[in-house]
């Protein structure tokens, strides 16, 4: 077996929570269920790593083999990740049948015309989803497995997720790759990233609880929005201001759990608005100025800021069209019109 | 009687007993509640400053998320002749402690302690070198 090949799979072991390896080197099903009752899951994970590969040399493991092993990893850790999201656009209306194997082969051929020192894996999942590995190369060198590009494919639509490998020069032949196979004729990148390839999914799939407005909206009842305070002696002066709060919050956020975004970014290209008196920035050039909204669940907290009695409700749009728009990344730019307002650039 | 700011929503103004003492309740750890709370200190009519106004701090258990400096919250007192108490609600024997002082302060300002009135807490908060 290849020493470089032994190093990556022992190094691929080694990531696995001690806990977790009986259970992945299970689905990986490249060692037999005997050679896995000799492991001694009970020492350090570096003798357990060391074993791992002594088996892995008496199967003679290849680099494939090695690849799919960190495909099943990235999948389980996938949060680990940054994933950004791809649209594709096909030309015509076309419905095209959607052939994986053609699927594989195109996207095969297309990178290894282009790099020959390319490991492309591939994984299928349940939910539809197909996962790639391609750890990329140069014309001289082996390829580099310790940073793979992943991508998340569903075939019924046409969506692409992508984390990319620190590599940046490998985007571009990635996305060729990724139009030419699934027969689409454009890829351009949304707005939109986040550690939790689950939430991404739900934004663009629409997967998540959106609130639709209907004729009747149900009457609140106090009781519904503080459902613990049962102490009678204590009394809620503004109970209306809570429950107009809380139904505008409704409106906005739906009554489902949030997708989970790490970060809304606004980039402002808008002019500074003083008073003239204080005569700043007298050159009317735009204020380049960069606001970052950072949070372990943006949403969730966005969510809570009014009924905390953190912020006025409603909240600013741009806040709250995030999920609607499928994007955290926003570009602000003064509008060049009569009414000297800031808009929002598609 | 809780409410998130002041004036009091006039809706309820026939439902409401008589008031005897208002709490201003200040979150250490955000200034917007001390904003909210100097705002509403202009709906307080200014014989409540005779004793029957007092800010509570909450949240100084914890150093790090401290957003507001107490010695603005000192002179906020200071300015509008009222106790400032301190307390860390996420511990249960602190918040019985100061639950029991406002009640007893309550009781003062209510009336029911003969011989001592909200008049009182004034005369306390007048510093010693005033004299």
């Amino acid at each position: 077996m290849d020493e470089t090949v032994a190093e990556y799979i022992r190094r691929t072991v080694l990531k696995i929570p001690r806990d977790e390896i009986k259970m992945m080197l299970q689905e990986w099903g490249f060692l037999s269920e005997a050679q896995l009752q000799t492991l001694n899951f009970h020492q350090i994970k570096d003798n357990i790593s060391q074993e791992v590969v002594q088996l892995c040399e008496e199967n003679s493991a290849d680099i494939k083999q090695a690849a799919a092993l960190d495909i099943i990893y990235n999948h389980i850790y996938q949060n680990k990740r940054m994933w950004s999201v791809y649209q594709m656009k096909k030309s015509g209306e076309e419905l095209e049948y959607f052939d994986i194997t053609d699927f594989k082969k195109k996207f095969k051929r297309r990178l290894r015309s282009a790099l020959k020192n390319v490991t492309i894996t591939f994984k299928e999942y349940e939910d539809n989803a197909i996962w790639i590995r391609v750890a990329w190369g140069t014309p001289h060198k082996k390829p580099n497995q310790y940073k793979p590009s992943y991508v998340v494919y569903h075939s019924q639509t046409p969506y692409v997720f992508i984390s990319s490998s620190v590599l940046k020069s490998t985007l571009p032949l990635l996305c060729q790759a990724l139009i030419v196979a699934s027969n689409y004729h454009d890829i351009r990148e949304m707005e939109l990233r986040s550690h939790s390839l689950n939430s991404l999914k739900d934004i663009v799939f629409k997967r998540y609880s959106q609130n639709f407005q209907t004729d009747t909206p149900k009457p609140l009842q106090g009781g519904n929005v503080e459902p613990e305070n049962a102490d009678i002696r204590i009394v809620e002066e503004n109970k209306s201001e809570k429950e107009r709060i809380h139904r505008l919050n409704q409106e906005v956020f739906g009554s489902g759990p949030q997708p989970k975004l790490e970060f809304a970014q606004y980039r402002l290209e808008t002019m500074f608005k003083s008073d003239p008196k204080m005569d700043v920035l007298d050159k009317k050039e735009p204020f380049r100025c960069l606001v970052k909204f950072s949070s372990p669940h943006l949403l969730e907290s966005l969510k809570s800021l009014a009924p905390a009695g953190m912020a006025d409700a409603p909240l600013s749009p741009l806040l709250t069209c995030i999920p609607h728009k499928a994007r955290n990344y926003f570009k602000i730019r003064e509008k060049k019109s009569l009414y000297p307002e800031s808009f929002v650039s598609p | 009687h809780l409410a998130t700011s002041l004036p009091l929503p006039s809706e309820r103004d026939h439902l409401r007993p008589r008031i005897d003492l208002v709490v201003f309740m200040i979150d250490i750890r955000s200034k917007y509640s001390l904003k909210n709370v100097e705002t509403s200190l202009a709906y307080v009519d200014a014989s409540y400053f005779l004793g029957k106004v007092c800010f509570l701090v909450t949240g100084v258990g914890r150093k790090n998320d401290c957003s507001i400096e107490t010695n603005s919250i000192c002179k906020l007192g200071e300015a509008y002749c009222s106790p400032v108490l301190f307390c860390e609600l996420e511990l249960e024997g602190v918040r019985v402690a100061t639950a029991q002082r406002l009640v007893r302060m309550l009781g003062i300002c209510a009336g029911h302690i003969p011989g001592v009135s909200a008049l009182s807490f004034v005369s306390l908060m007048r510093k010693s070198n005033d004299d």
